[in-house]
């Protein structure tokens, strides 16, 4: 199965919180007013311009193999080469937010219109993984109307770039994706165009295959540890449950009651 | 000078249009246009990056203070026209070969103007030879890289290896920064200095042109 998902505007659209954050403006402190201005101002002119748009396949899990090895460049031992064994549903996906937005953002800067022009870009970047969530839902929806996945499963995806898997990998996955039709191509340094652009794999399965630990050896060069956040995501959502299984998950992970 | 202390303050509010205006008023009340700029627009810049690093200010205030600065320039150009604006040093900017990101190289050259360097910005996807041919054309004492891939951080060892080659290097310095680049890969390609953020690739910037 090969499709192109609807994404609309409004589901690409970041709250203001998470723009900030990435213009290095804490969560909890009080925004700038000027701030806040700004982010009203890049919000709507993102959506004027932004053309969400996504796109998913999905692949066997022999066929991902050789997708994932693509030029034999990845680290030895990846979260990633574990991972999708045990997973139920595999899915290549490639997102974005359009050509136009990365327009405005250049025009800004050479305009000198470079507080807005930087705004423009968070939100836009902060799109990119909003459209992705919103692929990943719907690739998760369609497994759980076929009955190919339970509802406790969750997806969670996974980019060439991060994790030991390497950039060069791109390579292989367009080429059984062809996000083409949506726009998206790949230049020789493995970079997308639209820039606004995410791809990657969909690994879905019973939470706690993506529970990894952050101590493989490229893991103390990665500045976000987001891995982490999102399996404490899932610790919280398995700690409010009341099953075996959540019971030998908190122990292996130490949580305190 | 009050009209001095006032321009470096509504400047770092990020007023372009009071900022405009103060440095109109000061040359008319025949300040010299060096100390328009150095003691109302760049101290002004000074203390945004200041209470940037402290985190007192964030990123949407140093950009609207620069714009604000760049209200200032634009009155005072003309006024330097037969020496040219005069600056801290002349800096080539650029995102290496394969690369089109440039958010991130873009930050460090507005921070570079403000502190009162003259930035000649190469923009993205620029070769080891247009790195080098403009720095030597240019004069520039510094060029600055970004990546923010690992495919494509292995350019910024080109551009030094060209520099070697063309018997510059220690003449033109290097600084590199990117996501994906370190102090360790700086020191391992020969880079002298990586810059981690804005402000810090502007401190390491000043550090090179004064360790000449």
């Amino acid at each position: 199965m090969r499709r192109v998902v609807k994404i609309s505007i409004g589901e690409t659209v970041p709250a203001q919180a998470d723009a900030l954050f990435l213009q290095g403006i804490p969560r909890h402190r009080k925004p700038p007013q000027n701030a806040v201005s700004l982010f009203g101002e890049a919000a709507k002119i993102f959506r004027e311009c932004a053309q969400p748009a996504g796109i998913f396949a999905d692949i066997s899990k022999s066929e991902f193999v050789d997708v994932y090895r693509g030029e034999s460049l990845n680290e030895k031992r990846t979260p990633v080469a574990e991972i999708f064994r045990k997973a139920d549903g595999l899915a290549l996906f490639a997102v974005t937010v359009g050509q136009a937005v990365h327009d405005r953002i250049n025009e800004f800067f050479e305009g000198k219109e470079l507080a807005l022009g930087s705004m423009l870009d968070s939100v836009a970047s902060a799109g990119a993984e909003m459209a992705a969530d919103a692929v990943e839902k719907h690739y998760f929806a369609l497994l759980l109307k076929e009955h190919k996945v339970a509802e406790s499963a969750a997806v969670l995806r996974y980019s060439p770039g991060y994790c030991g898997w390497h950039v060069s990998g791109q390579k292989k996955l367009f080429e059984f994706l062809r996000p083409a039709e949506i726009g998206i191509t790949l230049l020789d340094s493995f970079l997308m165009t639209p820039l606004k652009s995410i791809s990657g794999v969909l690994l879905v399965g019973e939470k706690e295959i993506h529970i990894i630990e952050d101590n493989y050896p490229f893991c103390s060069q990665c500045e976000t540890h987001s891995c982490q956040h999102r399996i404490e995501t899932f610790l919280q959502e398995i700690k409010s449950g009341d099953d075996q299984k959540t019971r030998s998950l908190l122990e292996k992970k130490d949580i305190e009651e | 000078m009050q009209i001095l202390q006032e321009i470096s303050e509504v400047l770092q509010s990020g007023n372009g249009e009071k900022v405009a205006a103060l440095t109109k008023q000061a040359i008319e009340k025949e300040i010299l246009p060096k100390d328009v700029l150095d003691k109302g627009l760049i101290a002004g810049m000074n203390i945004v990056g200041e209470k940037y690093r402290s985190h007192d200010l964030f990123l949407p205030e140093v950009l609207l203070a620069a714009k604000a600065m760049y209200a200032g320039m634009d009155i005072l150009k003309p006024l330097f026209l037969k020496d040219g604006i005069p600056t801290l040093g002349r800096v080539v900017m650029g995102t290496v070969q394969g690369d089109i990101h440039d958010i991130g190289k873009n930050l460090v050259s507005i921070m570079l103007r403000g502190a009162g360097f003259d930035v000649i910005d190469l923009g993205k996807d620029v070769s080891p030879k247009k790195f080098v041919e403009t720095a030597r054309k240019e004069k520039a004492r510094v060029i600055g890289m970004s990546a923010l891939l690992t495919t494509t951080m292995v350019v910024m060892k080109r551009v030094i290896d060209l520099l070697r080659k063309e018997g510059l290097q220690g003449k033109i310095k290097t600084i590199i920064g990117g996501a994906p680049v370190s102090a360790e890969f700086a020191e391992q390609i020969g880079a002298d200095a990586y810059g981690y953020d804005s402000m810090n690739s502007v401190d390491c910037i000043k550090r090179l042109m004064e360790k000449e």
